[in-house]
């Protein structure tokens, strides 16, 4: 080990001791000591992934190690604690119901609920190498089940609501060019721009369902009007883009705040 | 006189009392002289609720001549519900105004009736007790008749060019940009001595990105078996990692090459997303992989996984059908799989009859799409502005075809 990692380490955890006793000194309430340490962990924690920045570190490789196993364990327990014990065992078995201290349904008892059992345990098969490919039965259910879902979900929310939300008149209110001229203005609820933002839908979808039509090659007012569905594509992409990163920035905020006020207390 | 004042003081009491209680979890004491009489509802109706379970059923009423749209004097409508001609119990209220409820979570083996009563702040009238019913069942719904044929002509269209790809004939499906790039990024991978890293979302099996990033892995395996380069996958569900093993298993046996494949291609990091994230940045940074594949569902880690990937310098080959995640891979990644592009390079790379046919199929019901938008939005807005009968009666026709209720 280097010798400047060594001072580093030695540096780092004599401020994250100094940070604790301060906290467990100046803090109010039952537990300080506790409460100093949990919010000095944070904040080291905090730190230690966002060096990531600069480059990958060993203070890094803690901090995502730590994530990571802590996160898979809460997981597998919550998956256990959850399914198996909270939902599928009380409507299978008084006996295991009082095992694991959970309140038996009375008469929800039902054969369908072995299915999971059954799948599970084929599912678990992998690990034997002769009875490997019974694993492939469950996998089979879990994709055969979710295409055929998703078929009619998708038709009625992607397809159906879709086309029928696009279908919007091109003229509203209309009497005739010289009244549209002679009241033309160009407030948000006016007839101008109810008019253009129908025209926005109403091109903006067929051009983009054009791009993403592939039976054709996209060439001559096929190719033309593909390339508006994209443009509209990028434009709505760009609007998305500013929104999310907007999102992220008041994320950030939320950390830094954390370090200055709740750990630091540098801010109020 | 005193006596008088003590009845006056009294009666006024009962009065301020009767208007401060809350009028539906306690009884009204009625006084003849200081209530406000009402009307009833008339013509209080139950029928079944069509297509359903046999556990609802539908009452409307016609409102009290009282209530009146301003200074009416109901205030509410009171529902009592009799199960098997048993006493009548209170089951829910609405506000006035409204002439109709849907009792819903009925026992399919009981009949109901039902009575309707106008309420003011002081008073109550009831309407007649109706007939009793019991609620049916129906087994087909016909409220999705519309949404049935829609989905039988695409699947007849599908079913159709599978057999046409079947029979031989070549299916034309264009040049899509990203996909064109994957031999080249693989080849990159090879050259440079350096993995390929293959990101499949962070879902699980049950949602269709996550199947068409698998489908993507079998022929992107296919082609590292046959280059020897090496394939690393981290995921984010356990069954997305039995399901790749499995794809990856087949790709190298298909291959001529079972003995190169090993399980540990694939491992399972984490369910929690950011812990994933966590882990895969590290494994970018510290591996090195010359291409990284992002397709399938991802949220927030799009952008932190597409950038980390970017700074290793690694030639990125993004898709996802999440319109919210695409603007960071068009911005970060070298090519980008948009929305429906993701779906259809699974059929273009394997280029086996059943995905193109599938392909083509959803094609047609583009192009039903399309035709019937031109068709509603030309009729509608020739129908608004002229007000020509024949295009209102298409867009009405177009208007409840295309609108499912339930």
């Amino acid at each position: 080990m280097k010798k400047t990692t060594i001072i580093t380490f030695a540096v780092i955890s004599a401020l994250f001791l100094v940070s604790w006793i301060a906290k467990g000194m100046f803090t109010e309430g039952s537990s300080p000591f506790l409460d100093g340490f949990l919010v000095t962990l944070a904040a080291f924690l905090t730190l230690a992934i966002m060096s990531f920045l600069y480059k990958d570190n060993p203070y890094y490789k803690f901090a995502e190690h730590l994530f990571v196993g802590v996160s898979a364990a809460y997981a597998m327990c919550l998956g256990f604690w959850s399914t198996i014990v909270g939902n599928l065992i009380p409507r299978l078995s008084s006996g295991i119901s009082e095992f694991f201290k959970v309140s038996y349904i009375e008469g929800d008892y039902n054969f369908i609920y072995f299915i999971p059992i059954i799948f599970g345990i084929l599912l678990l098969m992998r690990l034997s190498p002769r009875g490997g490919w019974l694993s492939r039965w469950p996998l089979a259910f879990i994709v055969g089940t979710t295409a055929g879902l998703n078929f009619v979900r998708y038709l009625r929310s992607d397809f159906i609501n879709q086309v029928s939300s696009t279908i919007v008149p091109l003229m509203i209110d209309w009497q005739g060019f010289g009244h549209f001229f002679s009241n033309l203005n160009f407030s948000a609820t006016g007839q101008l721009v109810m008019m253009f933002s129908n025209l926005v839908i109403f091109i903006g979808v067929t051009c983009g369902i054009i791009y993403f039509y592939f039976s054709k090659e996209h060439t001559g007012w096929f190719g033309r009007a593909s390339k508006i569905g994209i443009w509209i594509l990028m434009i709505t992409f760009g609007a998305s883009f500013g929104y999310t990163v907007m999102g992220r920035i008041s994320l950030l905020v939320g950390r830094i705040t954390f370090l200055f006020r709740d750990w630091l207390e540098i801010i109020s | 006189m005193k006596f008088i004042s003590i009845l006056f003081v009294f009666l006024l009491s009962l009065s301020v009392s009767a208007q401060t209680n809350d009028i539906d979890s306690t009884s009204i004491i009625v006084d003849d002289s200081l209530t406000q009489k009402i009307a009833p509802p008339t013509s209080v109706i139950v029928e079944d609720f069509k297509y359903d379970d046999g556990d609802n059923l539908n009452i409307h009423w016609v409102p009290s001549i009282d209530d009146l749209p301003q200074d009416g004097k109901v205030i509410r409508y009171r529902i009592y519900q009799s199960v098997n001609n048993g006493e009548e119990e209170l089951i829910d209220s609405v506000n006035f105004s409204v002439n109709h409820k849907k009792i819903e979570g009925l026992d399919i083996d009981s009949s109901y009736a039902f009575v309707v009563s106008a309420v003011s702040k002081n008073s109550e009238a009831k309407s007649n007790k109706t007939i009793s019913l019991q609620p049916e069942r129906e087994w087909i719904n016909f409220n999705l008749a519309s949404l049935f044929l829609i989905a039988l002509f695409i699947t007849a269209a599908v079913i159709y060019f599978i057999e046409t790809a079947r029979r031989g004939k070549e299916l034309f499906v264009r040049k899509i940009a990203g996909l064109e790039a994957v031999d080249e990024a693989i080849g990159r991978a090879t050259e440079m001595g350096r993995p390929i890293l293959f990101i499949p979302g962070i879902h699980d099996m049950d949602d269709v990105q996550t199947l068409a990033a698998i489908t993507i892995l079998g022929k992107v395996a296919r082609q590292v078996a046959e280059y020897d380069t090496k394939i690393r996958m981290p995921v984010a569900r356990s069954l997305v990692m039995t399901a790749a093993r499995e794809t990856i298993k087949t790709a190298y046996q298909t291959a001529g090459r079972p003995d190169a494949y090993n399980d540990d291609m694939v491992n399972y990091i984490t369910d929690e997303q950011f812990g994933y994230v966590a882990a895969v940045d590290g494994i970018m940074v510290r591996e090195k992989p010359a291409t990284i594949f992002l397709l399938g569902a991802l949220f927030a880690e799009s952008l932190i996984l597409a950038e980390t990937g970017n700074s290793v310098g690694a030639i990125q080959i993004a898709g996802t059908a999440r319109p919210a995640q695409l603007p960071f891979f068009i911005a970060a990644c070298d090519f980008t799989l948009i929305g429906e592009e993701l779906f259809a390079a699974s059929a273009y790379l394997s280029g086996e009859p059943k995905m193109l046919g599938s392909l083509k199929g959803q094609d047609v019901g583009k192009a039903l799409a399309m035709a019937v938008i031109i068709v509603g939005v030309i009729s509608i807005t020739l129908g608004e502005a002229y007000d020509i009968e024949f295009f209102n009666n298409i867009t009405a026709s177009l208007k409840s075809f295309f609108s499912v209720s339930k």
